[in-house]
C-alpha cells in the first residue's frame, strides 16, 4: 500500500510539474505584463517588472472609458447565465428524443444538427431578422442569437450521452406513472448532470469569450461585453500591452471561477456514481 | 436542483419561443428621439488611443458649449473588422447620427450618395484643401469634415546615426542603398526597420512609393482604375522590387520577420535600427513610450531611383460624415456638432491629443509653433509642393492581399515581378465589386 | 446492463408488453419545438436568405445578380489549392491530437492521483482565454529571438527555429497551440464520458484478472464511444472550419503559408466582397459536410450495432 501511495504522489508531481511548464508559463507571461508600465510592455518579453504597477493598471483599466468593464462584465454575466441557460434545456430535450425515439425524421434532424455547427451565421440576413422582429440591439435578441447558435453542439453532446443511461430506467418511471415531463426532468436529466455540467462550462465560456457575436448583433455603447472591451487597448497604430494584457487577465477570471466551482460538481457528482481506482 | 426550479425554466423556454413568434408582427424603430428642449445624438467613433479619448474630449467639449444638444459616444473596433461593422450598420440602418471613417477608396465603398448626407452647404466646406475636398467627395456630392492631420508614408530615421556617420539625407534609391551600406558596415545598427509581425506595416516600400509613380506617370491613378495600368510595369513595379533588392543585400534586422510595430518603433526612437518606412503617425507612438527621443527621428520621402521624381507620399485623414438615417433635430444637431469639430475648440482637441503627424487638411487648423521636427519637416515637402497622395486616394481600387504579398516578396519568399502580379489578379475582385467599367 | 437493473424486481416479464408505449408517447415530438423554433427563425430562414447572395456581387447595399460567378471567382483564387491542403491538415492533425490525448488526460485525471483537482483546473485552463489572448500570447512567446520557448531551448542549446516565420514551420505551430487551448474541451467531455461507465464493468474486469492495459483497451474505450464520436465531430468540424487562432497568429502568413479556407474566406468578407465570401461558405459547408457525415454515420452506426 505505501508504495502505491508513493507512486502515486510521484506521478501527480511529475504531472505538477509538467503543467507548470506547459500551462501555466504562459498566463505568468499575461500576468507579468499586466504589471508593467507601458514602455517595458511594448518589449513583450518575460522578465519580472522593473517597478509592480498591478494596482495602477488595474485601476486604470477599471475606469477606462467610464468603467465599461464593470457595465461589460454585468453584461456578459447576464447573457451567459440566460442563454446558457436556455440552451441546455432546449438542447437536452431535442437530445433526448432524438437518441430515444427512432423515427424517420430522425436522419434529417441530424442533419440539421450537423450543420448548424457547419454553417457560419450569416450575419446581415440575422440582423434583418431581428429588426423584424423588433429584437435587434436588444438583450433578449443577443440572448437568443447565442441560445441558438449553440444549440448544435449542445444537441450533440447530450445525444450522446443520453445513450449511456439504461432504457430499463425510463421504463421503470413509466411503471412507476411518470409522464413524459416527469420522466424527463426527474429522472433523465439528473442522470445526465456530469454532460450538464460538461456543456454549461464549454458554453459559458464560449459565450463569455464571444466577439463577433456581440460586435454585429448588440452594437451601442450601452450594451458593452467584455470581449469588445479588449479594443479600447489595441489599434494598428499604437498598443498599450501592459493594459491590454490586464485586461485579458481581468476578463479571464470570472470564467475561471465558475470552472472551480462546477469543477467541484463534476468530481461530487463522479464520486457519487463512478470511478474509482 | 429541485422539480419546481425546473419546471419554471421550462415555462420560460416557452414563453421565449412564444415572444420569438408573437413579435414578428412588429417592426423596429430608428430610435433616437428629440423630445422636449434637448436633443439627443450619437457619435461613432473608433477604438484605440488616442482617437478614442480625443472623440471623448471632443464630445464633452461640445456637450459643455451646448446646452440643447446632448451628444454620446459610442466605440467600436476600428481595422477591417471595423469597415464591416461599419457597412453592416449603414446597409441596416442602424448607424450612429455622427461617425468617424476612412477617407479615400474606404469611403467610396459605401456608396456615399446612397447613404450619407451633403454637407457641401456647410460653412466650413470651403476651407478644406483640394486634396482633402476630393477624397470626401463623389461626382455627386460631397459628405465628409477632416478629423485628425495628414501623414505621410515615408521613411522615419534616426538621426544621431546619420550624424555619427555623417550621412546626408538621399533624395535617389541608390544614395539611400549606399546609405544603407555604411550603416551596415559600421555595425551600429540594422539600417533597415521591417516589422511583419503586423502585416500592415510590410506595405510601404509599395504604397509610400506612389507619389513617385505618379511624378513618373501622373495619369497612372486614372489610368489604372480604367485598367490600363499595372503593378507587373514600371513605373509601379519599382515598389515591389526596391523591396526584394533591399532584403537580398541584407539590410534589414535580424528578426524582421516577427518583429512588430512598436519593436519597430523602439529601434527607430532608439537607435536599433537606422531607417523605418512607416506612416509618420509613429511619431505619436514614440511620444508615448519614449518621449525623450522624440527629437531623435526625423522624416525623408522614400526615394524614387532619380532624384527629380522623388516626392513625399501624403495619406489624408479620416473624416465625420452623417449617415442619411440622421434627420430632422438630429441632423441640425449633428451638423453642428461636425462644424464645431473644426472650430478652434476642436483644433485644440486635435493638436494635443491626437497629435499632429503632417500638416492639416483645412485652413480651419493650424500647427502650433512648437511641434516636434517630424513635422516641420514633412511640411517642408508640402512647402515646396513635392508631396502626392497615396493611390487610395485617388483610385478606389486596392487588393485585399497585399501586405501578405509584401510580406512574401520583403522576406524572399517570392520574387518581386511574381507578387506584383499576383497583385494585379487581387485587386479584379475589388474592380469588380465596385462595378467599374473595363474589368 | 444485467447489474444495473437486477435490484428492480421482475424487471423481466414486466419489459416486454411496455416495450411499444414508451417509444410513443413518452418521448414526445413536442421536445423538438422550443429549440426548433429558434433554430428556424435565427438560424434557417437567414441561413437561407443568404444562400442567394451567393449568387449576387454584394455590397451590403446593393445585390446584382450574377448566377455562379462568385464560384468560378472562389476557384480560381490563386492560393485555394494551398489553403485546401492546410485545411485538411490542420484539421486532422488536431482532431486526432485532441481525441488522443483527450482520452489520455480524461483516463489520468479520473484515476486516484495526488494533485487531481488543481492538474483537471490547470488543463481546463486555456479553454477560458479567449482566442485573442490566446494568440497574442503565443505569438509573443513563440517569438524567434525574444520569446520565451526559445530562450529556454536556448538555455539547452539548441536553437530554437521560427515558429511562426518560417513557412514550412508556421501552420504546425499553430496547430499546436490550438491542441493546446482545445484538449481541455476534450478532457472535460472524456472525463464526463468515463464517469458515464458504470463501475461495475471494472470491477468484475478487476474479478477476472484484466490488468490497466487490458481495462483500458477492453472497457473505457468501447465504452466511451460516445464522448470520442462528439469529441471526433466536434474538434474535425472546429479543426476543418478554424480561423479565428489562424487569424489572430499569423493571418495566414507568412505571405500564404498557413492560409486555411477559413481564413482565405474570411479575407474575401473583410475586404467587403460578401457575395464572393458567402460562395465561399457554401464551397466549404460542402466540404466539411462531405468529410463529416459519413464519419458521424459510421458512429451512429456502430453505436446501434452496441
Amino acid at each position: 500500500m505505501r508504495t502505491r501511495a508513493l507512486q502515486r504522489n510521484l506521478v501527480g508531481a511529475a504531472a505538477v510539474l509538467v503543467s507548470i511548464v506547459v500551462f501555466l508559463i504562459p498566463f505568468a507571461f499575461i500576468f507579468l505584463t499586466a504589471a508593467k508600465s507601458a514602455s517595458e510592455a511594448s518589449l513583450l518579453d518575460m522578465s519580472l517588472p522593473s517597478q509592480w504597477l498591478l494596482w495602477e493598471n488595474f485601476v486604470q483599466v477599471m475606469q477606462t472609458r467610464d468603467y465599461m468593464l464593470v457595465r461589460a462584465f454585468v453584461n456578459s454575466t447576464v447573457l451567459t447565465v440566460v442563454s446558457v441557460t436556455l440552451m441546455v434545456v432546449m438542447a437536452a430535450m431535442v437530445g433526448y428524443v432524438l437518441q430515444r425515439r427512432s423515427s424517420r425524421w430522425n436522419p434529417l434532424v441530424n442533419v440539421l444538427v450537423l450543420a448548424g455547427l457547419i454553417v457560419p451565421p450569416a450575419v446581415v440576413p440575422t440582423i434583418w431578422v431581428l429588426q423584424t422582429i423588433g429584437l435587434f440591439k436588444t438583450m433578449p435578441g443577443m440572448i437568443f442569437i447565442e441560445a441558438t447558435f449553440g444549440l448544435s453542439f449542445c444537441i450533440l453532446l447530450f445525444r450522446a450521452f443520453v445513450s449511456t443511461i439504461p432504457r430499463e430506467l425510463d421504463e421503470a418511471a413509466i411503471i412507476d406513472g411518470a409522464g413524459p415531463v416527469r420522466l424527463f426532468f426527474q429522472v433523465v436529466l439528473p442522470l445526465l448532470r456530469p454532460v450538464v455540467i460538461t456543456v454549461i462550462v464549454v458554453q459559458a465560456v464560449n459565450v463569455f469569450n464571444d466577439f463577433t457575436g456581440p460586435l454585429y448583433f448588440l452594437p451601442g455603447s450601452d450594451n458593452p461585453t467584455v470581449q469588445l472591451t479588449l479594443y479600447n487597448f489595441q489599434s494598428q497604430t499604437m498598443s498599450q500591452w501592459n493594459l491590454l494584457f490586464m485586461n485579458i487577465f481581468l476578463i479571464t477570471i470570472p470564467p475561471l471561477v465558475m470552472y472551480i466551482f462546477f469543477n467541484r460538481q463534476i468530481v461530487s457528482g463522479m464520486t457519487s456514481g463512478a470511478v474509482k481506482g | 436542483m429541485s422539480m419546481r426550479q425546473r419546471t419554471r425554466k421550462a415555462s420560460v423556454v416557452l414563453g421565449a419561443a412564444a415572444l420569438v413568434v408573437g413579435m414578428a408582427a412588429c417592426s423596429s424603430d430608428g430610435g433616437g428621439g428629440g423630445d422636449g428642449d434637448t436633443v439627443e445624438i450619437t457619435f461613432l467613433s473608433q477604438n484605440g488611443e488616442p482617437g478614442a479619448t480625443a472623440a471623448q474630449e471632443l464630445v464633452d467639449a461640445f456637450n459643455a458649449a451646448n446646452e440643447d444638444v446632448v451628444v454620446t459616444l459610442e466605440v467600436q473596433p476600428g481595422g477591417t473588422e471595423g469597415d464591416n461593422l461599419m457597412k453592416t450598420k449603414l446597409a441596416t440602418g442602424e448607424m450612429a447620427d455622427v461617425f468617424h471613417y476612412n477617407s479615400g477608396s474606404l469611403l467610396q465603398a459605401l456608396n456615399p450618395d446612397q447613404n450619407l448626407v451633403d454637407l457641401s452647404d456647410q460653412e466650413w466646406a470651403d476651407s478644406l484643401v483640394e486634396d482633402m475636398r476630393t477624397v470626401v467627395s463623389t461626382d455627386n456630392g460631397f459628405y465628409g469634415a477632416p478629423w485628425g492631420t495628414t501623414q505621410a508614408g515615408a521613411i522615419m530615421y534616426n538621426k544621431p546615426i546619420y550624424e555619427e556617420l555623417g550621412l546626408e539625407v538621399p533624395t535617389d534609391w541608390a544614395s539611400f542603398m549606399a546609405n544603407n551600406q555604411a550603416i551596415l558596415d559600421s555595425g551600429i545598427a540594422a539600417p533597415i526597420i521591417q516589422t511583419y509581425g503586423d502585416t500592415w506595416t510590410s506595405q510601404l516600400f509599395v504604397l509610400g512609393d506612389f507619389a513617385n509613380v505618379a511624378a513618373q506617370d501622373p495619369d497612372w491613378a486614372q489610368e489604372y482604375t480604367a485598367h490600363n495600368r499595372f503593378y507587373v510595369d514600371e513605373p509601379a513595379l519599382q515598389g515591389f522590387a526596391n523591396q526584394q533588392e533591399a532584403h537580398e543585400a541584407g539590410y534589414f534586422n535580424e528578426d524582421f520577420a516577427s518583429a512588430l510595430y512598436d519593436d519597430g518603433v523602439r529601434m527607430l526612437a532608439t537607435g536599433e535600427g537606422a531607417h523605418y518606412p512607416i506612416l509618420t503617425s509613429a511619431i505619436g507612438a514614440v511620444r508615448q513610450n519614449y518621449a525623450d527621443n522624440i527629437e531623435d527621428v526625423g522624416v525623408f520621402a522614400l526615394p524614387a531611383q532619380d532624384a527629380a521624381d522623388t516626392r513625399l507620399t501624403v495619406w489624408l485623414p479620416n473624416a465625420m460624415y452623417i449617415p442619411n438615417t440622421t434627420e430632422g433635430d438630429e441632423l441640425e444637431a449633428a451638423k453642428r456638432f461636425i462644424a464645431f469639430a473644426l472650430s478652434e475648440e476642436g483644433c485644440r482637441i486635435q493638436t494635443d491629443t491626437l497629435g499632429p503627424s503632417g500638416p492639416f487638411a483645412t485652413d480651419a487648423c493650424t500647427l502650433p509653433d512648437d511641434a516636434p521636427p517630424t513635422l516641420t519637416e514633412v511640411q517642408a515637402y508640402f512647402d515646396a509642393g513635392q508631396t502626392g497622395p497615396a493611390l487610395e486616394f485617388l483610385s478606389p481600387i486596392k487588393g485585399p492581399n497585399l501586405e501578405q504579398l509584401t510580406v512574401e516578396v520583403g522576406s524572399g519568399i517570392r520574387p518581386a515581378a511574381d507578387a506584383a502580379a499576383l497583385y494585379d489578379q487581387d485587386v479584379e475582385k475589388q474592380a469588380q465589386q465596385l462595378g467599374l467599367e473595363g474589368w | 446492463m444485467t447489474t444495473l437493473v437486477a435490484n428492480r424486481p421482475s424487471a423481466d416479464d414486466a419489459v416486454e408488453p411496455r416495450k411499444r408505449r414508451p417509444i410513443k408517447s413518452s418521448y414526445p415530438t413536442w421536445f423538438y419545438i422550443p429549440a426548433g423554433v429558434f433554430y428556424l427563425v435565427l438560424f434557417a430562414v437567414p441561413t437561407f436568405a443568404s444562400l442567394y447572395f451567393s449568387l449576387t456581387r454584394w455590397t451590403l447595399f446593393e445585390a446584382e445578380f450574377i448566377g455562379l460567378d462568385n464560384f468560378v471567382q472562389f476557384f480560381s483564387e490563386p492560393m485555394l489549392l494551398r489553403g485546401f491542403t492546410n485545411t485538411f491538415i490542420f484539421g486532422f492533425l488536431t482532431s486526432a491530437s485532441k481525441v488522443v490525448l483527450g482520452l489520455l488526460l480524461g483516463v489520468f485525471l479520473t484515476s486516484q492521483l495526488a494533485a487531481r483537482g488543481y492538474l483537471r483546473s490547470v488543463v481546463f485552463f486555456p479553454v477560458l482565454v479567449s482566442t485573442i489572448g490566446v494568440g497574442i500570447t503565443f505569438k509573443m512567446l513563440m517569438d524567434p529571438f525574444d520569446g520565451v520557448i526559445n530562450e529556454a531551448l536556448a538555455l539547452v542549446g539548441i536553437t530554437g527555429p521560427g515558429w511562426l516565420t518560417d513557412p514550412s514551420l508556421a501552420l504546425f505551430s499553430i496547430a499546436l497551440v490550438d491542441v493546446w487551448k482545445g484538449v481541455g474541451i476534450a478532457t472535460l467531455i472524456y472525463i464526463a464520458g468515463i464517469a458515464a461507465i458504470p463501475q461495475e464493468y471494472y470491477e468484475a474486469a478487476r474479478v477476472d484478472g484484466a490488468n490497466a492495459w487490458h481495462r483500458f483497451w477492453r472497457i473505457t474505450v468501447p465504452l466511451v464511444r460516445p464522448a470520442t464520436t462528439t469529441v471526433v465531430l466536434l474538434s474535425l468540424i472546429g479543426g476543418l472550419r478554424a480561423f479565428d487562432l489562424i487569424w489572430a497568429m499569423t493571418r495566414g502568413g507568412p505571405g500564404f503559408t498557413s492560409d486555411v479556407i477559413g481564413s482565405v474566406i474570411y479575407k474575401q468578407y473583410q475586404a467587403g466582397f460578401f457575395g464572393l465570401s458567402t460562395a465561399g461558405n457554401v464551397v466549404l459547408f460542402v466540404v466539411v459536410t462531405a468529410i463529416v457525415v459519413p464519419i458521424s454515420i459510421w458512429f451512429n452506426r456502430r453505436e446501434v450495432e452496441r
